[in-house]
């Protein structure tokens, strides 16, 4: 520490050992930049875990081969069309709800090891641990979401309905893994350890994701089943990222997922962020 | 007189019954170095927590720079910086990386980040490393890594707690050194240790802490000089022999010895002359030592001194943060696993 490179920092510093002035700027311009900080952090460490990214797709591409080749012939789909224009929505709700575990266990993995009590000491915004954290998810959710699409691709999907449709059925997706993502976000703040945050995580997802009309059509389900299947937020979620997708009625399917969203989040930030002061 | 650090009856139970702290009080002056010393669980870290905002207390009040560390806390953050016994550092990112992230999250600028890292990884002389991950770095690397992210936005009043615990000898002298120069630029250091010797050498003035109280302050010249400052430990052949040495080698000692069996611990000022004149004696005597060592009094002849007794280890921690941090680390998985999974 020279004073010399120091000067050029802080002009008002006379020696090199004044306390550094941090930037200018608002409140909010600084819990926009806290969380930026922690987004590239955390995709940072993605991209150092190759293992993580790879693995985190390899998963939805088993699911589109099984249904696709192995399930799909015996299914006949309610549209009447092909099963893997059926079955995509399926996957790619599926594939980001399943991935929402990594909120939990990173978030408990960032506890466990002291990063976020020293988190705490620091001038940063409370915040941004969640947000960023919640926002870095949502960017790996976008890679997953285009792999699958390729894979998709591959296998025969074609959309039905137009790109805009396509696309308004991506980001109502991405809508919902981003508050599936503070909902598991919760379930990592109050897990011992991050193996516990994604065992915990687990049985609350499974019966989400397949008592919903992911694979099937919900006319196959009996009567109790398919209501809870037709109106919980996975199955809400799918039905209408599948209209979007294959075509078909759009407005109450899609109005009722943003509802869905809507109120996840309503839930799960406030529950997030009490969560996040009461442990870190 | 203005206090950079002052904590007046800091209180804080865990769990409803572990009591870590039963009313903490010290004063740090501005431009110190003051050591908190004391076993395991003597309640250590909880007070670094309390004054770093990270906890709040149960009862009393912190205050650093003259902003209470509760009421006050956002204000509090900007002026320290803190480096913990469990080197929170994120593993997969580069030693640089983690600088420049903590420097950010100080709100610098990007460039004074930058230049801030490169220099600091400098200092602790990590720069070969610096664009390495924390994963490929020795124990010593981290704790370097750790202290030199604290001072990143040059901070007027540091926490360093536990800086050398578990190091070899070596890295603790080199760490010794980095503290050292931090001191030298003025910055108010609160610092936590289990070894006397480490107090002794860096700290201005040293509270002792058991079992969340304060059981003895001062300078370190006066705290040894109140406990004997060394020892002289000389063991002979047999217990008879060790016994009528102990008679004879009274004279040089400040305190009468103790004789444990064959082996004879006598409290000493002037350790050199000291040991000359034992020698001396025991030769005169025609008496030959087996063993014959100058000690410097350990944290447990501090305690055997003030309290009795002889310090609890391996007792329950109320300092350990919760849920283990930065122990327990688990290997990163593959599939829905762990992105930040470390080694």
């Amino acid at each position: 520490m020279t004073a010399t490179t120091e000067t050029t920092a802080v002009a008002a510093a006379p020696a090199g050992t004044a306390p550094l002035r941090p930037e200018g700027g608002s409140r909010i311009g600084w819990a926009i930049a806290d969380t930026f900080t922690v987004v590239r952090r955390n995709l940072i460490v993605y991209t150092r875990i190759p293992e993580f990214l790879f693995f985190s797709t390899v998963q939805p591409i088993m699911f589109v081969l099984l249904f696709r080749y192995v399930f799909g012939g015996a299914i006949r789909p309610p549209s009447g069309g092909p099963y893997v224009d059926y079955l995509m929505a399926g996957i790619f709700v599926q594939s980001v709800a399943f991935g929402s575990i990594s909120t939990a266990v990173g978030l408990a993995e960032d506890l466990q090891k002291g990063l976020l009590e020293r988190f705490r000491a620091l001038p940063m915004a409370r915040s941004a641990v969640l947000t960023g954290r919640t926002t870095a998810d949502l960017c790996r959710n976008i890679f997953v979401v285009g792999v699958i699409t390729g894979i998709g691709y591959a296998v025969g999907f074609r959309i039905g309905a137009g790109v805009p449709a396509f696309l308004a059925g991506v980001v109502v997706i991405l809508l919902f893994a981003y508050a599936m993502s503070w909902g598991f976000a919760v379930i990592g703040l109050s897990a011992p350890n991050s193996e516990t945050a994604q065992v915990m995580a687990f049985p609350i997802l499974f019966p989400l994701v397949f008592a919903s009309p992911a694979f099937v059509g919900v006319n196959t389900l009996p009567g109790w089943l398919r209501d809870f299947a037709t109106h919980q937020p996975i199955g809400v979620v799918i039905t209408a990222t599948r209209t979007l997708m294959e075509g078909g009625p759009t407005a109450t399917a899609v109005f009722q997922a943003l509802l869905w969203c809507a109120g996840l989040l309503i839930v799960f930030v406030p529950l997030a962020v009490w969560q996040y002061r009461r442990r870190a | 007189m203005t206090y950079a650090i002052e904590a007046e009856n800091l209180e804080k139970t865990f769990g409803g019954t572990v009591r870590a702290l039963d009313g903490v009080s010290f004063a740090v002056e501005e431009g110190t170095v003051f050591g908190l010393l004391g076993p395991n669980g003597a309640g250590k870290t909880t007070a670094v927590r309390i004054l770093t905002t990270i906890v709040s207390p149960d009862g009393g009040s912190g205050r650093v720079l003259g902003h209470d560390v509760v009421s006050e806390a956002g204000r509090v953050r900007s002026l320290i910086g803190l480096a913990g016994q469990y080197a929170a550092v994120d593993e997969n990112l580069t030693g640089r990386e983690n600088i420049f992230m903590v420097g950010r999250l100080n709100h610098l600028a990007r460039d004074v980040c930058a230049r801030r890292a490169t220099e600091l990884l400098e200092r602790f002389g990590l720069s070969d490393a610096g664009d390495r991950t924390l994963k490929t770095y020795s124990g010593g690397m981290r704790r370097r890594l750790d202290l030199a992210a604290a001072p990143v936005a040059r901070p007027t009043v540091l926490f360093l707690d536990e800086p050398t615990t578990g190091l070899d000898l070596r890295s603790r002298n080199d760490l010794w050194q980095m503290i050292e120069s931090l001191v030298d630029g003025g910055t108010t250091v609160l610092l936590t240790t289990q070894y006397l010797e480490e107090a002794d050498r860096l700290a201005q003035r040293i509270a002792v802490v058991d079992h969340g109280r304060v059981i003895a302050e001062g300078a370190p010249a006066q705290l040894k000089a109140d406990l004997g400052a060394t020892f002289l430990d000389v063991g002979l052949p047999d217990a008879a022999t060790a016994a009528s040495a102990a008679e004879i080698l009274a004279t040089v000692g400040t305190k009468p010895p103790t004789v444990d069996g064959t082996s004879i611990e006598l409290p000493v000022d002037d350790g050199p002359s000291a040991a000359m004149e034992a020698l001396r004696i025991l030769d005169a005597h025609a008496l030959s030592p087996t063993t014959f060592v100058l000690r410097e009094p350990s944290l447990d002849d501090v305690f055997l001194a003030l309290t009795g007794k002889r310090t609890e280890t391996g007792a329950e921690d109320p300092d350990a943060p919760p849920a283990d941090a930065g122990r327990g680390r688990s290997r990163p998985r593959a599939g829905a696993g762990s992105p930040t999974g470390g080694a």
